[in-house]
């Protein structure tokens, strides 16, 4: 493996999260999946929203875009449309991609174009400190449910595989090297890409919940989970309440940009003498 | 009959307009009265390898199309006001990020839902303020089929030149109308090209002359690697919050529109050299307020016609050149009075201004402006 900070703008560190938090080990798992694979640093578009783990995108040595609340999903659409030849990732949190850009995630995983979705499920928004969050498990605390969640949570997984997204898997942080391989595959891929990471906000969420420290923390996370290698083999009621980790979902789907690319061949074969258009253009190659 | 002339729909404009100075991205979503324009660019897009996406709604679409943009491309989506009041909050984010895209607003009527099929022009405030902070915009209205080309050709050189969302305020009667319109040769184009920087080494995203300074802007995936952000960054593209960042930029910001009103400045002129009353409008209200100049003119009246292309930047000084003579002002809009109030500001008491608003839905009548016409002298 290349030097791991030659992946990160040096110079933008330290970043801004909490100690304890688990936004940093999924973006290892990122960057070890990336080299790993070899991926070329400037072909590769890393698209934020807002939140705690929208910041990851501004410590990376990539094009980075760190937008509004909820459109990353939305925004990297544009890039990956646009220019289909740079690899385009997406950092997000669970309130980020499942609250206010619940939207833009099922329209892409119906389009199926191929961008890899990281979601870095914490349960809570942390940047606000604390609110209930559509992954927070019913009846937890938030700094909005003061008195247990009267909400049930998604099953983000099971979200993006029902939308249409064609790969689909979930992992912790404390299952990083899993994380990281499910990540490569991830971006391996050709096609909408989901890795769900289930990360600890000890600040808030281990805080408000008492479950402890960001060790007490992992373990709880650890202990909702089971590999779905393993939940094979067991009987339902060791399930009951159980979250499954691994790849949950893999499928052959046409990819967006891959169609709207034989249509225009299409097209063009059919208006070949066509004059209007693509004047001063040179970066329309793609 | 020339060779370029075509009976032409005010949507079917914009969208050769803005092919014309380069389109390579359309991202919309479908809404009265504008949705022509999603329509033809999905038509001719892929004719040239251009690209269209119909989005799952107004905020994905600016996204989309901001998105685009840092690639390089020139990207446009088309609205009305229940869209374009969804778009505001990236209209902010393109402004601060300083990203070039069309939005052209076909205005109905509002609020809400409204009459979807009616023309107004009450979002001229929205074009200006609808996003959140100090910020500058430029807003085109153009007066007729013909400048629904060329103010969205015009559009994309602003966005491009200056590094901001340009709207193009249209309205339903503007947009739907069909006129014959004789298109310039396209070997006339000047066509808009974004400054680019040369080389990576010692780039600098947001490094620009502090009065006013557009920066270089380095396209996505050419070894750039920059980050763009929507929190206030100093020159190398990094958050920052300090106080000396957050004032130089959101003034840098500013100063690229004010220092320039007078290049952006646009607009029709008759008969104002010597009138004693002048009328002010935009788009089709202008129209019947034409025709209204036209007969008081006939009858003896020194009336004058003003009609603006460029609302935003609002041309404080070519209203007060433009306007010395009038002792009366009237500003008829499709609105309860909203571009009246940038006239009363500019004309600053030198004459009488008055409001004539109209939101029944309705174009103005000429005999309703030339009432007031003769009511004024």
């Amino acid at each position: 493996m290349a030097e791991f900070l030659d992946y990160f703008r040096k110079e933008r560190l330290p970043h801004i999260w909490c100690p304890g938090c688990g936004h940093g080990t999924v973006t290892g798992a990122l960057i070890r999946a990336i080299d790993k694979l070899g991926l070329d640093k400037n072909k590769i578009v890393m698209v934020s929203g807002i939140g705690c783990s929208s910041r990851a995108v501004g410590y990376l040595d990539f094009d980075t875009l760190h937008t509004t609340h909820g459109r990353a999903i939305a925004f990297a659409t544009g890039v990956k449309h646009a220019k289909p030849s740079l690899k385009v990732i997406v950092m997000t949190g669970d309130g980020d991609c499942t609250a206010i850009g619940g939207n833009h995630f099922i329209h892409a995983a119906r389009r199926n174009i191929d961008i890899t979705t990281i979601i870095m499920n914490n349960s809570t928004y942390g940047m606000t400190s604390g609110q209930y969050s559509p992954t927070t498990p019913h009846g937890m605390l938030g700094t909005t449910a003061p008195y247990g969640n009267v909400e049930h949570e998604f099953d983000v997984c099971e979200l993006a595989k029902a939308s249409g997204a064609s790969y689909v898997a979930r992992a912790t942080s404390f299952h990083v090297t899993l994380l990281t391989d499910l990540i490569e595959k991830a971006l391996m891929n050709k096609g909408f890409s989901v890795v769900e990471a289930l990360t600890q906000c000890p600040t808030y969420f281990g805080r408000k919940n008492k479950i402890g420290g960001p060790v007490e923390l992992l373990n709880w996370i650890k202990d909702r989970t089971v590999n779905v290698k393993a939940a094979a083999a067991l009987p339902p009621e060791k399930l009951a309440g159980k979250l499954l980790i691994g790849e949950l979902y893999k499928a052959e789907r046409p990819e967006y940009c891959a169609t709207y690319a034989e249509t225009t061949a299409r097209v063009q074969r059919t208006y070949n003498d066509y004059k209007g258009g693509n004047r001063g253009c040179e970066l329309n190659s793609d | 009959m020339p060779k370029n002339a075509k009976l032409m729909q005010g949507n079917e404009a914009c969208t050769m307009g803005a092919i014309a100075a380069g389109l390579q991205f359309f991202a919309g979503y479908p809404i009265t009265p504008s949705t022509e324009i999603a329509e033809m660019c999905s038509e001719e897009l892929p004719k040239f390898g251009g690209k269209f996406i119909q989005m799952e709604d107004e905020i994905g679409s600016i996204a989309a199309c901001i998105g685009a943009s840092l690639t390089g491309k020139k990207a446009m989506t088309a609205t009305s006001g229940p869209g374009f009041s969804l778009m505001q909050e990236s209209i902010g984010y393109a402004s601060l990020c300083e990203i070039p895209v069309v939005i052209v607003n076909v205005q109905r009527m509002g609020p809400s839902t409204g009459m979807p099929t009616s023309p107004a022009q009450g979002d001229i405030m929205q074009a200006r303020w609808g996003t959140h902070g100090d910020h500058q915009v430029i807003a085109l209205a153009p007066g007729n089929v013909k400048e629904c080309f060329e103010l969205t050709f015009k559009a994309f050189v602003y966005a491009e030149a200056y590094r901001v969302p340009v709207i193009v305020l249209a309205d339903e009667v503007i947009s739907h109308m069909r006129e014959k319109v004789v298109l310039p040769d396209p070997s006339s184009y000047k066509i808009p090209m974004r400054a680019m920087p040369t080389s990576p080494a010692g780039y600098k995203p947001y490094g620009a002359d502090p009065d006013g300074g557009v920066p270089l802007m380095a396209p996505f995936g050419q070894g750039y690697r920059w980050h763009c952000t929507g929190l206030f960054h100093d020159e190398s593209g990094a958050p920052s919050g300090k106080a000396a960042v957050a004032d130089q930029l959101l003034h840098r910001l500013d100063r690229k529109i004010e220092k320039n009103v007078q290049a952006l400045e646009d607009y029709y002129v008759e008969s104002m050299d010597d009138c004693d009353v002048a009328v002010v409008s935009f788009g089709s209200s202008a129209m019947a307020a034409l025709s209204a100049v036209r007969r008081a003119r006939k009858g003896g009246l020194k009336a004058g016609m003003l009609r603006l292309k460029t609302i935003w930047p609002f041309p404080d000084q070519a209203i007060r050149r433009l306007c010395a003579s009038a002792k009366k002002i009237i500003v008829p809009e499709m609105n309860l009075g909203q571009l009246v109030l940038e006239v009363e500001r500019a004309i600053h008491g030198k004459a009488e201004v008055i409001k004539l608003g109209k939101v029944t839905g309705e174009l103005f009548h000429p005999d309703e402006i030339y009432k007031a016409l003769k009511e004024a002298f």
